[in-house]
């Protein structure tokens, strides 16, 4: 109660301070160890929820997101949706499944121009540029095109055709004498756009779009390579070609 | 702990009268829900978003300052929408009393508000004692834990945000957090959720501190001690001094920053003691 100060205010002993306080504190540290397990879980990202172009990196996006849905609302396809709780999703943050609705890819971007916080950051500055994850051809096995047929949806709905997929010929090894075109994504060019993943005729695409942290490799920082490194230096880095001794079983 | 309230009121003021302000609060509350909702489906943009963060007519920014507050804390630095948004909401609910939110904006507020009819009605009598200061601890929680964790824990579970966020973009199984406060407020505590646990209700309280619109029980030697306004208040205590403190020298003005500006004591009171007011210093002048 704030009545005038000068009206008998009502004390608090130390004791009764001590006890309150640790009381709170106990209480909702309990509460808040709970819920600091359950954001812990939260945070992994299900595989097949993409985040809307230009969002900040997952930990970082979490942090800036205030879950408003302006984002969602602002989207012209219906491609975002937000989280629930219990969904593997932190809930109330915007994502899509590239299955369900792909991202058509505006080129106002209006999902950035209506975030309000920067989760969506303003630094895209075109959507080819976005890289909400990274096609991967998944499944070879069941692909139509790596049975030697020509399906080449994927290649054809990509909306970076021949830049993000590419179709990479290869020996058809079963007839011996034919061609296989087989999908080839660019990880430097695909949007993540899913597109792909959507349009793909099989029962479970064969393409999907996964995050691209689950989707890339990394090459250890200490490795070369010996082509590029002989372009730059404008020769080869080694003297000559060591000629080592041929030893052949059975000879000594 | 009457079952029914404000049959005095009826009496004199009829049913509309006794019911003036609880029933502007509903059409506020659901109004403001209504405007979030007539964008996605009927195509006509007023408001956009949620609570959390929106934008008035595509121009006036609003940002629920507590979650920009969990954002900045979790580490983010926002754009300046969001800044700008925050001010003009704080700004706005400094003006019109802190928690008004609480009554006339909050949907969590009806859902609440039925517990506590249900219990009068049901004559649950017992409650299980917390602290009303709870709410402190647990809006000092929900800005560490972002610190620690780097995101926004709080916001996995506030029910504030996910009921109306769920009525527009869809609720899932939120609706299993909504049923615990009801079940909570019904069963365990009187007034739980928004009287004791709710951390923005912890926040408004602090912006409303020294706002300068108030209920002032101005007519206080009229009371006849019906205690009506007692059972329909969320938070009794702040009437207590205002009402019966006249010769410990307390002024009528409800001052304390817990009372939402609900003013439903205003409509149960047959003797009109209450009135809304200003504590304008303007005011002060004028009355002399």
């Amino acid at each position: 109660m704030t009545a005038d100060k000068t009206h008998t205010p009502r004390k608090t002993t130390r004791r009764q301070f001590i006890t309150e306080a640790s009381r709170g504190v106990c209480g909702t540290g309990l509460l808040g160890l709970g819920l600091a397990g359950y954001s812990k879980q939260s945070q992994s990202l299900a595989a097949q929820c993409l985040r809307p172009p230009g969002a900040l990196t997952e930990e970082d996006f979490l942090a800036a997101c205030v879950r408003c849905g302006l984002c969602v609302e602002a989207c012209p396809y219906d491609t975002l949706k937000l989280g629930k709780i219990f969904e593997p999703v932190t809930t109330g943050t915007p994502y899509f499944d590239a299955n369900v609705i792909p991202c058509e890819m505006c080129e106002d971007i209006p999902c950035q121009t209506a975030c309000p916080t920067g989760a969506i950051s303003p630094e895209l500055e075109s959507i080819n540029d976005a890289k909400m994850g990274l096609a991967v051809l998944i499944d070879r096995e069941t692909c139509l095109n790596t049975q030697g047929l020509r399906c080449d949806i994927c290649h054809r709905v990509c909306p970076l055709i021949d830049e993000a997929i590419t179709l990479e010929i290869e020996r058809n090894s079963r007839t011996g004498h034919h061609a296989m075109f087989i999908p080839t994504v660019h990880s430097d060019k695909c949007t993540g756009c899913g597109k792909c993943e959507h349009a793909c005729p099989l029962e479970e695409a064969a393409i999907k779009v996964l995050p691209r942290e689950i989707a890339k490799g990394e090459l250890g920082h200490h490795y070369r390579w010996g082509w590029i490194e002989k372009d730059k230096a404008g020769g080869s880095l080694i003297d000559e070609v060591l000629d080592l001794p041929d030893r052949l079983p059975g000879t000594k | 702990m009457k079952a029914s309230v404000g049959a005095e009121a009826i009496a004199t003021k009829g049913w509309l009268g006794a019911h003036k302000y609880l029933l502007l609060r509903r059409v506020s509350q659901l109004g403001i829900l209504a405007l979030f909702l007539i964008g996605p489906l009927f195509g006509v943009w007023v408001l956009k978003g949620n609570l959390s963060s929106s934008v008035l007519l595509d121009t006036v920014p609003m940002t629920d300052p507590f979650m920009l507050m969990q954002s900045i804390a979790a580490g983010h630095i926002p754009e300046i929408t969001a800044v700008l948004g925050a001010l003009i909401v704080a700004v706005f609910y400094f003006m019109v009393g802190g928690r008004f939110f609480c009554s006339w904006v909050c949907p969590v507020n009806v859902i609440t508000d039925l517990a506590h009819w249900l219990r009068r009605k049901l004559k649950v009598r017992a409650s299980t004692k917390l602290s009303r200061k709870t709410r402190f601890w647990v809006l000092a929680m929900s800005l560490v834990l972002p610190v620690v964790l780097g995101t926004m824990a709080w916001e996995l579970i506030n029910p504030v945000s996910l009921f109306h966020r769920g009525v527009i973009f869809g609720m899932g199984l939120g609706w299993i957090v909504l049923v615990g406060i009801f079940l909570f407020d019904l069963l365990l505590v009187e007034h739980g959720w928004c009287g004791h646990v709710c951390p923005l209700g912890a926040f408004y309280n602090l912006v409303g501190r020294y706002s300068p619109i108030k209920v002032s029980a101005y007519q206080r030697e009229k009371c006849d001690k019906c205690m009506d306004c007692f059972t329909v208040c969320t938070e009794p205590h702040v009437l207590k001094m205002p009402l019966f403190g006249e010769n410990k020298g307390y002024s009528p003005m409800i001052e304390s920053a817990d009372c939402t500006n609900c003013a439903r004591c205003i409509d149960v009171c047959s003797q009109d003691v209450f009135k809304i007011t200003t504590r304008l210093p303007i005011k002060a002048e004028v009355k002399q």
